[in-house]
This record gives structure tokens, sequence and C-alpha cells, in this order.
């Protein structure tokens, strides 16, 4: 199927070339750091992890986003979602791509990350975190690559992958718990200290990571013509809803418990986030600000069923896709080390070579997504599956 | 320190064997071959089943009393002055209230209040820097202390994220750079960019009978010695004072002890 990438229109090509572009330039600033060290980033001493190990965060689930179309599709057999289903897996490997490079470019010393299994450590959630990325990227690459495989051949899968693919829903909900539990289980950072953490992270993950999917599914409506069909948009568009409002919800849990407790350590890194300190809001206050009237937008749109279903549903995803990028992306790890742990200030914002690297990491996430796309689009093309 | 390299010997030596046979299975052959007993510790060493540390700061009159303290810590260790927040601390000042933030009284006294407090790392019983660490990079010795490997340490920083006493310290920057040419102490390493590092409590010291460099610039100021001896200095300063540690409520069990 790998032929599939050697045949494709100008702008297919134009826009390869403008990744592989970005990734040198951007991989010219990783050179730098690598010289410079960490330095070169807005980390510091009190802010230890910052827009590296949030986009880590964020990728880890939109990875297991996929879930939400292989779950209803396969344990609910709902059929609609079959066409699209195989966007959702390659999306994943994408993204788990993403999150493996987030954390080399975050390694101080990156030629020693292979520690982490010379020496296992089953003490460390970290340990387990490597296991559980590393299986759910080979599923969704087998998974993926032998369904369409047997689309291409038009005969059904094989029967063993069946209990890979029902495996595979359950580790889609593990990465993001293990995930969630690197941060949840660390004594002395209030903002992260909460059981509904691993709730939280699905939750926001099962809204922005098929919203993400929506759009750029309709990028590749406009550009080639394949068409997911109407009832699957319009159930993975419900599906995002419920999983939006699950999510603001448990954040208004959260705000409920620090701020009718009144314990300052659970209200403070909150008070930071939303006004800063001392009556000075920092940047990022403006941004979480942003993210509530977006999530709030967001909502507006999605809850009538007309206008879910109208012309305005991308706008809703955008305004969707941000407000969950500045909490999870952005707030998540602003508010665990703010304040840090001497209840003082250090403000923390990435520095342009911190955003170069980052931006770096996307485009190869990009490029892993468009050469895996491009290989369905043209199998579901040759098959006579691309619209109905 | 001798647990740390007969460790990672071990797995030196294991890993390397695998890596070149590509069989791993006969790992066990290369772990007999370093024998139990081929480090020992020194016969002048200092030993202690936990070790402790007890600062009566009611001995010290401001920061300045602290200052020769500091800089034995940081001459011992090339701990590297760097004036930004990328900086490395081992052993530093802070408020009562940064100090001891849970301790909320808005009615401290004065002196109190104006007071210099020193920071390090408290070697919790109960460490949460070592239960996260992927690689065992910083570890917790049969004495209580918790040592580093700055060699294995990949700079992933969880253990900061952990620690909740701000202990810890990343080189984001090359610590070297900011060192006279020459170390001020050559028989200590210097670290390396990307690795974290903190306070060992001079474990090293220990190892040659010497007290660790803080206590030993304090002048009988600040007490350092086996917790489980109920006859050492550190039990009996204790039992006569009242004493309180960081923020006892996250059940860490501090070694570090403030005489307030």
């Amino acid at each position: 199927m790998l032929e599939k990438l050697l045949t494709g229109s100008k702008t297919y090509y134009l826009w390869l070339l403008f990744l592989l572009v970005l990734i040198a330039g951007c991989g010219l600033v990783y050179l730098n750091q690598l010289q410079e060290g960490l330095g070169i980033t807005g980390m510091n001493r009190d802010v230890s992890w910052g827009l590296y190990i949030s986009q880590f965060t964020y990728f880890v689930g939109v990875a297991a986003s996929a879930v939400m179309l292989v779950l209803p599709a396969y344990f609910h057999h709902y059929k609609k979602f079959k066409r699209m289903i195989i966007f959702g897996e390659f999306m994943a490997v994408s993204a788990v791509v993403m999150c493996a490079l987030f954390i080399v470019v975050d390694l101080g010393q990156p030629q020693r990350m292979l520690n982490v299994m010379l020496h296992p450590t089953p003490n460390s959630v970290m340990f387990y975190d490597m296991l559980v990325l590393i299986g759910y990227l080979g599923l969704n690459i087998i998974i993926g690559w032998v369904t369409l495989e047997a689309e291409r051949h038009e005969i059904d899968p094989p029967k063993w992958i069946k209990p890979l693919i029902y495996i595979s829903i359950l580790w889609a909900f593990s990465i993001h718990t293990v995930t969630a539990f690197l941060y949840a289980g660390i004594p002395g950072r209030h903002y992260w200290l909460t059981a509904i953490m691993a709730a939280r992270f699905l939750s926001s993950a099962f809204c922005s990571g098929p919203a993400i999917l929506l759009l750029l599914i309709f990028l590749v409506r406009r550009l080639t013509g394949f068409d997911p069909g109407r009832d699957a948009v319009k159930t993975l568009t419900t599906i995002i809803l419920y999983a939006m409002c699950i999510n603001v919800f448990f954040y208004l849990l959260e705000i409920f418990t620090a701020f009718y407790s009144q314990i300052p350590g659970h209200m403070e890194p909150m008070l930071y986030l939303f006004s800063g300190h001392h009556g000075e809001w920092g940047w990022v206050s403006y941004w979480m600000w942003a993210a509530v009237v977006m999530a709030i937008g967001s909502l507006v749109i999605l809850i009538p069923p007309q206008w879910r279903t109208g012309p305005l549903l991308p706008l809703a995803l955008v305004l969707l896709v941000a407000a969950s990028w500045i909490d999870k992306g952005l707030g998540l790890l602003i508010g665990g080390f703010t304040p840090n742990m001497y209840e003082a200030i250090t403000p923390y914002a990435p520095t342009c070579k911190e955003i170069a690297v980052a931006l770096g990491v996307y485009a190869v996430g990009a490029l892993v997504l468009s050469l895996l796309w491009k290989i369905a689009l043209g199998v579901k093309k040759e098959v006579g599956h691309f619209s109905d | 320190m001798n647990t740390s390299r007969r460790n990672f010997l071990k797995v030196a030596g294991l890993s390397a064997f695998a890596l070149t046979s590509g069989m791993a299975a006969l790992g066990g052959t290369a772990q007999a071959q370093i024998a139990p007993g081929r480090y020992e510790k020194g016969a002048k060493a200092l030993t202690a089943k936990r070790w402790a540390m007890v600062i009566d700061t009611r001995k010290f009159n401001g920061p300045e009393d602290y200052k020769p303290l500091i800089e034995a810590c940081h001459k011992v260790h090339n701990v590297p002055d760097i004036p930004t927040d990328q900086n490395i601390k081992w052993f530093w000042l802070d408020k009562y209230q940064h100090v001891f933030p849970d301790d909320m009284n808005p009615h401290l006294n004065e002196r109190t209040k104006k007071a210099s407090f020193p920071l390090l790392c408290n070697h919790c019983t109960n460490p949460p820097c070592v239960r996260v660490c992927p690689t065992q990079a910083t570890y917790k010795m049969a004495d209580g202390i918790i040592a580093m490997d700055y060699h294995r340490c990949i700079g992933c920083r969880f253990c900061m994220a952990g620690c909740p006493y701000g202990a810890r310290s990343f080189n984001f920057v090359d610590p070297r750079k900011y060192l006279p040419a020459e170390a001020p102490n050559p028989a200590y390493p210097t670290r390396m960019i990307g690795v974290v590092e903190k306070c060992t409590f001079c474990a090293e010291r220990l190892a040659e009978g010497k007290m660790p460099a803080c206590v030993e610039a304090s002048g009988g100021k600040i007490l350092f010695g086996d917790l489980e001896d109920p006859n050492s200095t550190v039990r009996q300063a204790l039992a006569a004072n009242f004493s309180i540690r960081r923020k006892p409520n996250l059940g860490t069990q501090p070694g570090v002890y403030y005489l307030i």
C-alpha cells in the first residue's frame, strides 16, 4: 500500500515539502537546545516542566480519543463509523509519535533515554507511561494496517485482529489514565492532587480528539471529496458534545471543592490562573478567560440540534479544541507549578525557541498523519469507499 | 555511594554483556562476577541507621550567620552561582512563610517573621523523588540518605515535580561555565548539563569520617547524627526542645528538624 504515497497532486507534494522545510528549520533550533541545554526554554527551577510536557499530555489525549470511533464500531456494531475509523487509528499513531518526541525534546540527557528500559522501575509512573504508549502505538499500527489491507482486498480482516481491537479499546483508556497518574500522585502540587484528574483527562480527550479528527476530515473532504457520511458526523458530534459537557462539569467540581472548602492550597492555583497575583493578571489569565468564553461558545453552538448539524459546526469544533488546549496544554502545567513549593510565584512563559521546537514536533506529527492518511484515502478511492 | 557504584557496575556489566552477546538470559553469570564485599566502607567512615539533622535556628542571628555554611557547602560540592531563575541551590535561605507555608499565622512575632531559615534536601524517610524517578538515578541508601547518580539521570525532572520542598535543581545550562577554571573542590565531581542535583547530606564526607560541610561550618549550631540512636546528639536535642519539620502533613517524614 506504500505505493499510494508516490502518486499525488501538486498540493500534496508542496504540503510535504513545506512540512520537511519546517521540520528542518525547527530541527536546527533543537540542535541549538542540545548544545545550550534546556536553558533556552522559559522553564526554571520552580516551573520545571513547561510547554513540551503539556503538549505531550494533550496529545496522549488525542491518541486515546480514537477509541470514540473504535468503541461504537466494535462494541456496539455501529457500522456508520466503519468508513472513518482508519483515520482515527492513524491519527492516534501520529499523536503517539508526537508524544514520544515531546518527551525526548524535554529530556536533559536524551541520549540516555533507554535508561528507562535498562533500569526498569515499577514504582515510577513514567515507566508505565512508556509501556502503555509503546503498546498503544504498536496496536494502532497493526490494527490500522491490517484492516486497511483487508479493505483493499475487499475481504474481512483476519480473525486474530478482533482481540487486538478489543484490547486497544481498553488500552486507550489506560494511556490517558496513566498520564493523569503522572500528575495526580504527586504530593504537594495542589492543582494536580485530585482523584478526578484521570476522569478529567479522559473527558477532555474524548471531546477534543474527535473534534480535531472531524475538523481534519472536513478539510480532507474539501481537498479530495472523501465523505465520512452524514450520520457518522452527526453521531460523532453528539459524542463530542456529551464529552465536552462532562469535561466542563468535572472542572466545575474542582472549583466547588476548592472554593467551598476554602482551603488556600486548593484555591491558589485557580486564583492564579484566572486572576493572577496581587490583582495583576499574568499572561495565562487572558488565555484562561479566553478558554472559558470559547468553551461556552462551543456549547452554545453544539447543544441546539439544528445548530449542531448546521454550518456553524466547524466553528464550534475550533472553539472547543482551543478551549481544551488552553486548559490542558497551558493551564494544567502552569497551575500545577504556580504557586511554587514555597507558596510564592515564579512566572513562566515559553520562549520563541521553545515554541519553535514544539512546532517542529507538530510538523513531524502532521507529516506522519499526512502520509498515513494519504495511504488510507488512496485505498478508499481504489475500492470505492470514498462516499455514499 | 558504594551501593550506587556497585549497582552501576552490575547493571553496566549486565547491559554490555546482554547487548554484545544478545543473550540476556546469561545475565546471572555477569552479575556473579562482582563478588559481594568488593566494596566496603572505610575504617574511618561515620555510620548511622538513619542520618538526621537538627538546625537550631535560635542560635543564628540573621542571614550573615548562615553565609559561611552556604559557602562551605557550595565550595565542597562545586555548586555554581547562576544569576537567573535557572539556578542551582543546595543550601539556601528563605523567609518563615515560604519555608513553613502551612503554618499561616499573620501574627507571628517579629523575630520569626523577619528571620531567615535554611533550606536543603530533607532526605525523607518516604521520599516522593525516589518513588517517581524512572531510572533509579535518585535512590535511598541504607542510612537514610537520598543520593543521586548524575550519570544515570536522564533529566526528565519528574523528581523536581515530585519533591514538595523544592530541594532539587536542574542544570538548565552548563554549570561549569559558572565555576572558576579550576573547580573549587577537585575531589568532588562537577556536573554536566541536563541532570538534576541536590544536597547529599555530604555522603562522600561521611564516608571519610567527616561531618557534613554545613554542620562543620556551623560551630555546633547544626547537629547531625543517628535518629535511631536514643543517645545521639540529634535525639537529645529533639527530646529537650520543641522542633518542627517542613510540610509534615504530606507524610514524607523529613530528616531535617528545625528548632524555632
